[in-house]
């Protein structure tokens, strides 16, 4: 222990972080796109994660597709199962109290992953990486391997698209007005469970991405990989406020620095590592609960 | 009150209070009955029932009562779960057990009765959801539902990495099997009467203000927050007995067994039954643990008509996970909804739409 680390050291660890941090942000970005419309904690999102692993694990080693394909089939299944997840648990409850929502959506994400086991198995399967992305290179005294900065390259390219989305389009303008009001704007004649269905499949594409990008990184997938993930992911959209989509990516970046920076500092501390983002979210929540970048948003009376 | 009115109002009581008697002592011998017929197996589901209407009811008193979403309550049935373990084993078997780092010395003499420990579990638990509730009841709603889950996380964490006091990941083992019917239903009891009592009396009257209106009950004077934490903390107090109750059943425990999967559990329980209906959590209790325990059939084979159906392993919690959606579509209210069971049902029309509060049991 001690804080004897080479500028090398801290530069490995800082891409690391940045490459956690970005997976977190884009799964975080789901969260927050839901959050902000329907104040809804969509539990199921972490496991659409995982769904988007399983699938490109099924279409590149069982099937044997070329990866371009296997990860455009896998994109398209797990925002399918996204969509399917709001029209059956989500949109028959959005009259419902919200807790009742919230009660549905824990029963599908335990639905999910449990008829995850049941159809994959509960086997954790390795994944194969493909070797190009893994040939190592060096710059300077830091050894980098292509995958590494394909992850956050392609995590920010994803964002600047969502953002342009959201603010250039005009469905994107029938988002952000029904995360305003969501009455009004379906008397401006916006057919809204449209736009929610789009919110769904946006957030779950993302999700999808971070998924398979995940099981390159750490390369194996098992039915309950999206529950840990998710929960962090969580944590950086409140972390970053709510709603807001650059926050979500900054809250999904602090989150990655914190988590590898602590234990680089500390290895002892390894084993408490999943304990930091829960601490992160109670700390946040307490000094500023609206998050980095949120608006106030109001409890609907 | 005077005149005929006074006097079969009275009649009635004195009615309910036989009849709730006579049916406590038909449900002693029948549970005395079990004892003697039935096997380990169903002994073990008869006492799971009443540990489960334990756990079911002190979620419902926070959650169902009092309006706080918490998803907390596996963390607090482990802090329980452990105190009770490590109160009860014998030094002998701590230091057979601590493998891994040498067990804190302080623990290793540490020893007492099997009640002592029940009340000991469930003054820390409570200790803890104090703890937790003063920073975390601050939020509101789903924000308190992460962060308990939160907290719950963060207490199997640390359980899992103090080894010197936990035995870590490797959990504990040969926890002497203190739990039988007559203590797991005792402890039912006792629960019940308090929180029928609890329910029936002002302090009833404050939480169901405080979960229906807010604002309203700080107008007439109640300090919600103050309230809102002891109502947590008597629900700690209920998770930590029964996680107690459940270690002395299983006999071994690791922190695997307190994922978030136990508090779903716990949550199903709660909703099927009604929320904020006592009866409710002892229905849902009992529907739940039989059918968690009946599901087991889709897992095994089995062959109709000479057709082999191999068993589908995870199918169980796949029905489970499905049944809970299904019911908070189609019936959010639960089997009970927010109705108590009444002796009046028996000898009027039910009185349907009364709200928590009333009937003996």
């Amino acid at each position: 222990m001690g804080i004897n680390l080479s500028f090398d050291m801290f530069m490995q660890h800082l891409i690391n972080a940045v490459g956690l941090g970005s997976l977190y942000g884009l799964i975080a970005i789901g969260y927050t796109m839901v959050y902000g419309i329907l104040r809804l904690i969509n539990f199921a999102h972490g496991d659409i994660f995982m769904l988007g692993a399983y699938f490109v694990f099924f279409a590149t080693v069982r099937y044997k597709l070329p990866w371009v394909l296997g990860v455009l089939t896998a994109v398209a299944g797990a925002t399918v199962c996204g969509l399917l997840v709001d029209r059956i648990a989500y949109r028959p409850l959005r009259n419902a109290p919200r807790i009742s929502a919230l009660i549905s959506a824990i029963g599908v994400s335990f639905f999910i992953e449990n008829l995850s086991v049941v159809v994959f198995s509960g086997m954790p399967r390795p994944v194969v990486q493909p070797p190009l992305l893994m040939k190592a290179f060096s710059i300077g005294g830091v050894r980098l391997v292509p995958l590494a900065i394909l992850v956050p390259a392609i995590s920010f390219a994803m964002v600047a698209g969502l953002l342009w989305l959201v603010y250039r389009t005009k469905p994107g303008l029938a988002m952000r007005s029904i995360s305003h009001d969501i009455e009004t704007t379906r008397l401006m004649g916006v057919s809204v469970d449209r736009i929610i269905a789009l919110t769904f499949a946006l957030g779950s594409a993302l999700a999808a991405v971070a998924g398979i990008m995940w099981a390159l990184r750490y390369p194996r997938v098992e039915p309950f990989m999206g529950i840990v993930p998710g929960f962090k992911a969580f944590i950086a959209a409140v972390f970053g406020g709510i709603g807001s989509i650059p926050g979500a990516m900054l809250g999904g970046l602090s989150l990655g620095f914190v988590e590898i920076m602590s234990i680089a500092f500390f290895p002892r501390l390894s084993g408490y590592r999943d304990a930091f983002a829960f601490i992160l979210l109670i700390l946040i929540l307490l000094v500023k609960p609206t998050g980095l970048m949120g608006e106030k948003l109001e409890d609907k009376i | 009150m005077s005149g005929p009115d006074g006097t079969s109002e009275k009649n009635i009581k004195t009615r309910d209070g036989i009849l709730t008697a006579v049916a406590a002592a038909l449900f002693a011998a029948a549970l005395w009955w079990a004892t003697k017929n039935l096997d380990g197996y169903k002994l073990r589901i008869i006492n799971l029932i009443a540990i489960n209407a334990i756990l079911g009811l002190s979620l419902n008193l926070i959650y169902g009562m009092t309006g706080m979403f918490s998803l907390g309550h596996a963390g607090f049935m482990a802090i329980g779960a452990y105190v009770s373990a490590l109160l009860i084993l014998t030094p002998e078997q701590k230091t057979m057990m601590w493998i891994l780092e040498p067990i804190a010395p302080w623990l290793l003499g540490l020893h007492t009765s099997f009640v002592v420990s029940l009340l000991a579990a469930g003054l820390i638990a409570a200790f803890f959801g104090w703890l937790v509730a003063l920073p975390v009841l601050r939020l509101g709603g789903d924000y308190l539902g992460i962060a308990t889950l939160g907290f719950s996380e963060i207490i199997r964490i640390f359980i899992t990495n103090l080894t010197p006091i936990t035995n870590g990941s490797l959990g504990l083992k040969g926890i002497p099997a203190h739990t039988d019917i007559w203590m797991s239903y005792g402890c039912l009891a006792v629960v019940l009467v308090c929180m029928v009592r609890l329910m029936k009396g002002n302090f009833g009257n404050v939480l169901r203000a405080v979960r229906d209106d807010e604002i309203a009950a700080q107008t007439m004077g109640i300090d919600t927050f103050r309230t809102r934490v002891l109502a947590f903390s008597l629900g700690c107090f209920g998770g930590g007995l029964g996680g107690a109750l459940m270690g002395n059943l299983i006999t071994t425990i690791d922190p695997k067994m307190f994922m978030i999967t136990q508090t779903y559990n716990l949550l199903m329980i709660v909703v099927v039954g009604g929320l904020g209906s006592i009866t409710g959590s002892i229905v849902g209790a009992v529907v739940v643990t039989t059918m968690l325990e009946w599901l087991r059939f889709v897992e095994n084979p089995v062959s109709i008509g000479g057709i082999d159906i191999p068993g589908i392993p995870g199918m169980r919690m796949v029905i489970f996970s499905l049944l809970l959606i299904i019911v908070i579509i189609f019936r959010r209210e639960g089997i009970m909804g927010m109705r108590e069971f009444s002796w009046n049902w028996f000898f009027h029309e039910r009185t349907p739409g009364k709200t928590v509060g009333g009937g003996p049991r």
